[in-house]
């Protein structure tokens, strides 16, 4: 066997030095499923959906911290990985309020669970991230009902005392991303694992509130979270992925030049989240770019001209406006000269907006006086 | 930035300095921190106020405000004394070395010392810190400009890189954070008083009839204009007649606003073009309204020279228009044709006349931007500038003297104050200041003290103060915070009913015509 490859169900594929089994499988285009993995961050291994088959080895392996090692013969799929991953799946299931309709057709207990679940979310919808769900897109996977056990209440309660973010402990699987997401990737420092055994949850500072800790509501926890335990307050049961359109653009805030994901329903933006795979943020945000949208909305926009007359604005017609406008300029350009004009273009619109701004101060009132706050 | 945002991982060293850079940009400070805690980098942050980055510095230098030059040529002073530059770099890429030499001799760490309060040794310390790394990065912002000796201070860096052969490697460079989503752009697009898009100088013969010939007008001016801060003064005297302003909010963020409220009202016509009713657009004769970012098409240009397409999402109230359909509506109506089918080909016309952008289009950047310079269409963009060489050949460096802030302390004003941003508010605020969880964290304005400033002067923490210069006076909350360093309050200028600009003082850079917003002196007493 040549020594730079592995066999992954039968596939030989070469490895890079310091590779994981993962990393080979997913640069070849096989999947392998992870819940804990989290792009950009350091691998743990702790959700063990990742298992594989590794012959000769005495168990399965978790594939994200496994070095592909040459001669490995890997299986992905076997009935061993299968029954691993269903057992997996039906314990993180069986742990809070997974109220996705996975479960068998035993309507009496799931609408007492569903009761039970709606008490604990105060709405009456399934799961605010249905749909959305890696945990539920797995039980899908491997069928699995999340009925083998029985079912365990949810230890705490749900904290939506921010503007932001709702931290439901009753859907947090303990997978880590969060974790990781705010100590590896946006480094802030603001969460890590609290308790122990059963106890386990994900705590801020000394299990305080994300609004009395060092959160900075930079909100990549949610975007790494798989399932629904940490979700954007004003999108919850707002908006549905398949309700809305996705549309990439670039954020309007600082000049990092973020790529953001709008999420639009009924043309207004419900969400924002960061474009993953993309520079120059691969997927980050900060607190303004990913929850300072709804002025986008706002009902003080102006939406129409208006004209100062005895020191109070009226409202006026596009044509009346420009008119005014384009008769005020000519005028005094032709009785004071250009050089008696002056233009602010502006930092926050676009390059287009920019270049037509400079174009027609120097191409139409004839003069350089032309500025934007560069330096304000 | 001569370098990019994904290039401060590689660096060894980060020089941060005049930047909040987790507040103000924070996802470019999750860069530094990752390069800290995942590869070992070291940051050496220079900066008065105790930020948040300071907990991840291996030397943090708090100098007093003002005394960048200094600071700067004592670092140079030592590395030169003790040997530790790019011998290579500074004979091959460089002149005017000898001069430098001359000048920061005298900026031994006990003369510089005793200028910026920062202890002697720990100049030393820095020096060996920088000069020591393979690859150091600079990172700047307004810290650095805003001042009266802004243009120096910039020089200043670009002569340490230069001297530690930090320029033109990978996590190197000097490299400013734009504070603005599109500030680079419009800097590109020829939104200043000396240039044409592209940097193309307004008194440079062959630009113009360039630009004549495409814009099909004759008779462009070829002397520079008016920067805003000239234009104000200028209103005042009368000599300025009318103003135009599109999406700007100047009677927030100009200095010494008292002033320029005054002079604004001097005008005998004022447009305001913008999303909202800013302060600014309050004082106009018409007001246009226009589309926000996610009403419109268009590309903006990041602190990285990226150039990024920007999409509409949602369609504009009231069916209003783009920017630059409004601008071009009132230019037909003056005589000059300048209506285009879209803003794609506005950007086909922006290539056209702008060398670095020449072989960019909507097609190349429809996935990833390009950072400019791109003069081909084949050409693969310029992520890191001066690799080779400089624009100008060899690189110049400066020999700079120290100058103070124009503004100090006496005994009625004994306080020096900053100003700068929160992470919760952007500039002006008249877009987070409509958003309610933003408007939770961060509800208002307030003054920044150290505890030992706050008993010196009898004040308690959360009380209403008055805050007063040479030029207006403000009331905001008093907070005491381990962030300030005695003798120096800072204040937020996203608030415009306690507006921190209304303190602060308009002398200009004379060469970049910044003001000194981080430099003026205050005293601040119980509010009535």
């Amino acid at each position: 066997m040549d020594e730079n490859t592995i066999l992954i169900n039968g596939n030989r594929l070469t490895i890079q030095p310091e590779e994981t089994i993962l990393e080979v499988a997913r640069r070849n285009g096989i999947d392998i499923p992870t819940l804990c993995h989290l792009k950009g961050a350091i691998a743990t291994g702790a959700c063990r959906i990742c298992v594989v088959e590794v012959e000769k080895a005495r168990s399965l392996m978790p594939a994200c911290t496994t070095p592909a090692q040459p001669g490995m013969v890997v299986h992905t799929e076997s009935p061993e990985v299968v029954s691993s991953r269903r057992m997996t799946l039906e314990l993180l299931l069986s742990s809070g309020n997974h109220n996705c309709a996975v479960r068998k057709s035993d309507t009496g207990s799931f609408t007492a669970f569903q009761l039970e679940v709606q008490k604990y979310d105060n709405a009456d919808e399934l799961c605010p991230v249905w749909g959305d769900c890696e945990l539920q897109d797995l039980a899908y996977r491997y069928q699995v009902s999340g009925e083998a056990f029985e079912s365990t209440p949810p230890k705490y309660p749900m904290e939506t005392v921010n503007p932001f973010i709702v931290r439901d402990f009753s859907r947090c699987i303990l997978c880590g991303r969060c974790v990781q997401a705010c100590n590896d990737i946006q480094v802030n420092n603001a969460i890590s694992f609290g308790y122990r055994g059963s106890e386990a949850k994900i705590v801020a500072g000394g299990d305080r509130a994300l609004k009395d800790s060092d959160c900075v509501f930079c909100g990549e926890c949610i975007q790494a979270c798989p399932v629904g335990a940490l979700v954007e307050k004003d999108a919850r049961y707002a908006c549905r992925p398949w309700e809305t359109r996705k549309v990439r653009t670039t954020c309007s805030y600082c000049g990092v030049g973020c790529q953001l994901t709008l999420h639009v329903k009924d043309n207004k933006v419900m969400k924002v989240t960061g474009t993953e795979d993309a520079l120059p943020n691969n997927g980050s945000l900060c607190v303004k770019g990913r929850f300072g949208y709804s002025f986008i909305h706002s009902p003080e926009r102006l939406s129409t001209p208006m004209i100062k007359e005895n020191g109070a604005f009226r409202e006026a017609g596009w044509e009346e406006a420009l008119n005014l406008v384009a008769k005020r300029f000519t005028e005094i350009r032709d009785a004071h000269g250009g050089d008696a004009m002056g233009v602010l273009t502006s930092a926050r619109v676009t390059n287009e907006d920019n270049y037509v701004a400079q174009k027609f101060t120097r191409g139409v009132l004839k003069t350089n006086n032309i500025d934007h706050c560069a330096r304000l | 930035m001569t370098n990019t945002i994904a290039d401060i991982e590689e660096a060894d060293v980060i020089l941060v300095t005049g930047s909040n850079t987790t507040e103000n940009h924070p996802v470019i400070s999750s860069f530094v921190k990752r390069a800290i805690t995942r590869r070992g980098a070291k940051l050496l942050l220079v900066d008065p106020r105790r930020i948040k980055l300071a907990e991840f510095s291996d030397k943090w230098l708090r100098p007093n405000l003002g005394t960048d030059v200094a600071w700067l040529n004592g670092l140079m002073h030592v590395i030169i004394k003790e040997d530790l530059f790019d011998k290579t770099f500074v004979e091959t890429r460089t002149e005017g070395f000898e001069a430098l030499k001359a000048t920061v001799e005298k900026f031994t760490p006990e003369h510089v010392s005793e200028i910026t309060g920062i202890p002697a040794k720990d100049i030393v310390e820095a020096a060996r810190l920088y000069a020591g790394a393979k690859a150091a990065s600079i990172l700047y912002c307004m810290g650095i400009t805003q001042h009266t000796t802004g243009t120096d201070n910039v020089k200043s860096l670009a002569n340490l890189a230069m001297l530690c052969g930090n320029l033109g490697i990978r996590g190197g460079g000097v490299n400013p954070l734009r504070g603005q989503n599109n500030v680079q752009g419009a800097c590109d697009m020829g939104g200043l008083p000396n240039v044409f898009s592209g940097y193309q100088p307004v008194n440079d013969p062959g630009a113009i009839s360039t630009m004549e010939k495409a814009w099909g007008v004759k008779g462009l001016s070829d002397k520079p204009g008016l920067a805003v801060t000239e234009m104000v003064p200028k209103a005042h005297a009368g000599e300025l007649k009318a103003m135009y302003i599109i999406g700007e909010n100047p009677l927030v963020s100009d200095p010494d606003l008292n002033h320029a409220e005054d002079s604004f009202a001097h005008l005998d016509f004022l447009v305001v073009q913008d999303i909202f009713m800013t302060e600014t657009a309050k004082t106009a004769d018409v007001v246009l309204p226009s589309c926000c970012f996610a009403e419109k098409d268009g590309t903006f240009s990041n602190t990285e020279r990226r150039v990024q397409r920007v999409r509409k999402a949602v369609e504009p109230p009231g069916g209003v228009w783009e920017d630059w359909r409004i601008t071009a509506e009132i230019a037909s109506r003056m005589g000059v044709d300048m209506r285009a089918d879209s803003s794609e080909s506005v950007f086909a016309e922006i290539a056209s006349v702008t060398p670095s952008y020449r072989g960019i289009t909507w097609d190349r950047i429809d996935r990833d931007g390009l950072h400019w310079p791109c003069p081909a269409p084949d050409h693969p963009g310029t992520p890191i500038l001066h690799a080779e060489a400089f624009p100008i050949g060899k690189g110049k460096f400066f020999a700079i003297e120290y100058i103070p802030p124009a503004e100090s302390t006496d005994e009625e004003y004994p306080l020096y104050m900053t100003t700068g941003r929160l992470l919760y508010h952007y500039h002006t605020g008249s877009m987070t200041r409509k958003v309610d969880g933003l408007n939770e964290r961060s509800p208002e304005s307030f003054v920044e003290i150290s505890k030992a400033d706050a008993e010196k002067y009898a004040l308690k923490d959360g009380e209403r103060v008055k805050v007063a210069s040479r030029r207006g006076e403000i009331e905001v909350v008093l907070r005491v915070s381990d962030k300030a360093v005695d003798g120096t309050v800072f204040i937020p200028f996203h608030f415009a009913e306690a507006a921190a600009n209304r303190l602060t003082n308009a002398a200009l850079d004379p060469v970049s015509k910044i003001p000194e917003f981080k430099v003026c002196a205050v005293r601040i007493s119980k509010a009535a």
